[in-house]
């Protein structure tokens, strides 16, 4: 696979450098996350999305803020894309009340109703159901909503992954599938786990319009989420995108990357998304010298803020320990 | 001058599971019933014949042979903001949804710090007794109530039958409701006007004084069988039906074993780290000083359920089987 591109339409670099500030922003975010993670101000499992930011981006430029998304536990840019603010989220990872899911989920498990970001699933696949079925009660009620769900190409080994395509299918659902193939279930490469590593073939057996497209070119990103949101919107069922993509980083923070040679990770970081379209609109003139500055310093700016007021937050009081477990109480 | 009321209609478990799905699907619009062969083949059991020409294919939903598919799908609709009632054949073939169950249903509140709660109803058969053998006649619901978020009931009479799902469906937390498949063809009396029953409590089904028989489901029968043979005998039986297995009425196991000072618990399901142990730990803690005699448990033989008919009965408790615990209760601690 390449990484030439058609040349992108005026429209398009002009929506480029929010997409670039976008794609920066969760790069920024999360490298501040690594470093709070060595502090030991964040814990447990993280999962960073370095690498893969056109894929979020992209996708979620393409949903109406009605729309749901359902994501994996690699899902800080995806929140961050889908509207939730850096505060709600560092504060989440500081185990906070502030958090967007009150310090109960942590980096795995982001939540928010308001903006329908139905997690943060940790269980691979796990959220592909949930996403058939929030779908379905879109379409049980004439809504035209249409629900992204979000996977790695590690869940399309699992059985959720194929139920979850046949009940779309069959019902004809408004769901959109987008595969985030970074060629690695953790650490077991596609080719040691899949049978048929053509991912678009493999979910096209389920009568689901499927593709693939570059996972490292944002505008590719958006042009074919775009695509695939107008068809289920229109009442044209399920689609499913491959996004060819690739993580920087290793799996977790506990991950000594055996499976993988430095070459390689060196070559598609050749291919950043965010030097990518960087380069895309210097060279278009969509980028003024200067622009990228400021946008790093908004970020920067926006990022210490979130990170003051993660540590300004307040801890959940140890009496509340099992309210949330069921909304209504036995009498 | 008024009509006399209309007097109590004989019906069976399926007709009264049955008309609970009608009612609910008549009166909230957000309901609706999926899962295998609901509709067309009118269930596997027979519960939701005709509600599919009722209802149309919407409501009453085929699905393909996909529990955690469908399952998952339930509690997506639910969270957003369906009422779905998810039909599973059996509580063997629950397992392939454990995780949707477990980890989505059943977390997903507490998870989203209080956000997103899960308005869905289960519905599964239960219980031996009908020579299904060893994948669809166990008793797991005491598994499911080892999980924190949601509510697991057990109807063992025709009005919780009846009643459960309407109060279930409702509830904004995820609901189970075990239909134990030996009581499907029970016949029995039912108010015409029966409707939606609490269910946060367990019940006194027949009053006594010398010991506390505590069981639910298709146990229920069997322990209201046993006390009437325990009457024989001189000796006087009350009968707790827990109804909701999760979470447990504790106030009333305990009122109950401190008015008799002693308990049998019986459950169909294994006795190894069970529901029975529950109950039984609990009244321990609760009300040992009022106890006259251990605790004893009446329960399913550690087996897979075996097909052969004397042989699952075998591994079943039967009515002499906890007349018998309830005697030496009495008898040894007198």
């Amino acid at each position: 696979m390449t990484s030439t591109s058609p040349v992108p339409a005026a429209p398009d670099l002009a929506e480029g450098r929010r997409l670039l500030h976008e794609m920066l922003r969760l790069r920024r975010f999360e490298e501040r996350c690594v470093e709070l993670y060595s502090a030991a101000r964040i814990r447990g499992f993280m999962h960073l999305y370095i690498g893969e930011e056109a894929v979020a981006v992209g996708a979620m430029a393409s949903l109406r803020a009605d729309d749901a998304a359902v994501t994996t536990y690699r899902e800080h840019g995806h929140a961050l894309a889908k509207g939730l603010s850096a505060r709600s989220i560092m504060a989440e990872m500081f185990g906070r009340v502030e958090g967007c899911s009150r310090g109960h989920g942590g980096s795995m498990h982001l939540f928010d109703a308001e903006r329908r970001f139905y997690g943060g699933n940790a269980i691979v696949a796990g959220g592909l159901p949930l996403a058939v079925g929030l779908a379905l009660g879109d379409k049980l009620r004439g809504l035209d909503r249409v629900t992204a769900c979000y996977f790695g190409e590690g869940a399309m080994a699992e059985g959720a992954f194929h139920e979850s395509m046949n009940l779309a299918a069959l019902w004809s659902l408004p769901v959109v599938f987008l595969c985030e193939n970074n060629l690695y279930a953790m650490g077991t490469a596609l080719t040691r786990s899949e049978s048929q590593t053509d991912l678009a073939l493999k979910a096209a057996a389920y009568e689901v319009t499927s593709w693939a497209v570059d996972g490292m070119d944002v505008l590719a990103c958006r042009a074919a989420s775009r695509r695939a949101v107008d068809i289920a919107r229109a009442g044209g069922g399920p689609c499913f995108v491959e996004y060819r993509t690739y993580r920087f980083r290793a799996h977790s923070m506990y991950d000594p990357e055996l499976y993988r040679s430095k070459e390689e990770v060196e070559r598609w970081k050749q291919r950043d998304p965010i030097d990518a379209l960087d380069r895309r609109l210097t060279e278009a003139g969509y980028l003024a010298d200067g622009e990228r500055a400021q946008m790093e310093t908004e970020i920067a700016g926006e990022i210490d803020d979130a990170v003051a007021y993660a540590e300004e937050g307040t801890q959940e009081p140890v009496e509340d320990l099992t309210r949330y477990v069921l909304r209504r109480a036995s009498s | 001058m008024t009509a006399p009321a209309p007097g109590p209609t004989t019906t069976t478990f399926r007709q009264a599971y049955r008309e609970a799905l009608r009612d609910a699907l008549r009166r909230d619009e957000l309901a609706f019933l999926m899962g295998e062969d609901v509709g067309m083949y009118g269930g596997c059991f027979g519960v939701s014949t005709g509600l599919l020409e009722e209802f149309g294919p919407e409501r009453v939903r085929d699905t393909p042979l996909s529990e955690a598919g469908f399952v998952g799908a339930g509690i997506g609709a639910a969270l957003n903001g369906m009422h779905p009632i998810v039909e599973v054949m059996t509580v063997n073939f629950s397992l392939l949804a454990l995780d949707q169950i477990m980890n989505n249903a059943a977390s997903m509140l507490h998870m989203s710090g209080g956000q997103f709660n899960v308005p869905l109803v289960i519905r599964m058969t239960t219980g031996a007794g009908r020579q299904l053998a060893a994948q669809h006649s166990h008793s797991l619901e005491g598994w499911f109530g080892h999980i924190p978020g949601i509510r697991v009931l057990a109807p063992g009479t025709l009005e919780d039958a009846r009643g459960m799902l309407w109060t279930a469906l409702q509830d904004p937390d995820p609901v189970l409701i075990f239909e134990n498949g030996r009581l499907y063809g029970t016949e029995g009396e039912l108010a015409p006007d029966a409707g939606p029953v609490e269910i946060d409590h367990a019940a006194v089904r027949r009053a006594g004084t010398d010991l506390t028989l505590i069981t639910y489901g298709g146990s229920l029968p069997r322990a209201l069988e046993a006390a009437e043979l325990l009457l024989a005998d001189g000796i006087s039986a009350e009968v707790v039906d827990l109804r909701t297995l999760r979470p447990l009425d504790t106030t009333t196991i305990l009122a109950s074993v401190s008015r008799t000072h002693r308990a049998v618990v019986v459950d169909e399901a294994w006795r190894t780290g069970s529901l029975s142990a529950e109950v039984s730990a609990r009244i321990m803690e609760g009300a040992f000083y009022e106890l006259d005699a251990p605790v004893a448990r009446v329960c399913g033989a550690e087996v897979p359920i075996p097909y052969a008919q004397h042989l699952e009965q075998a591994a079943l408790p039967q009515p002499e089987d906890i007349a018998l615990a309830a005697r030496e209760l009495v008898q040894d601690h007198g």
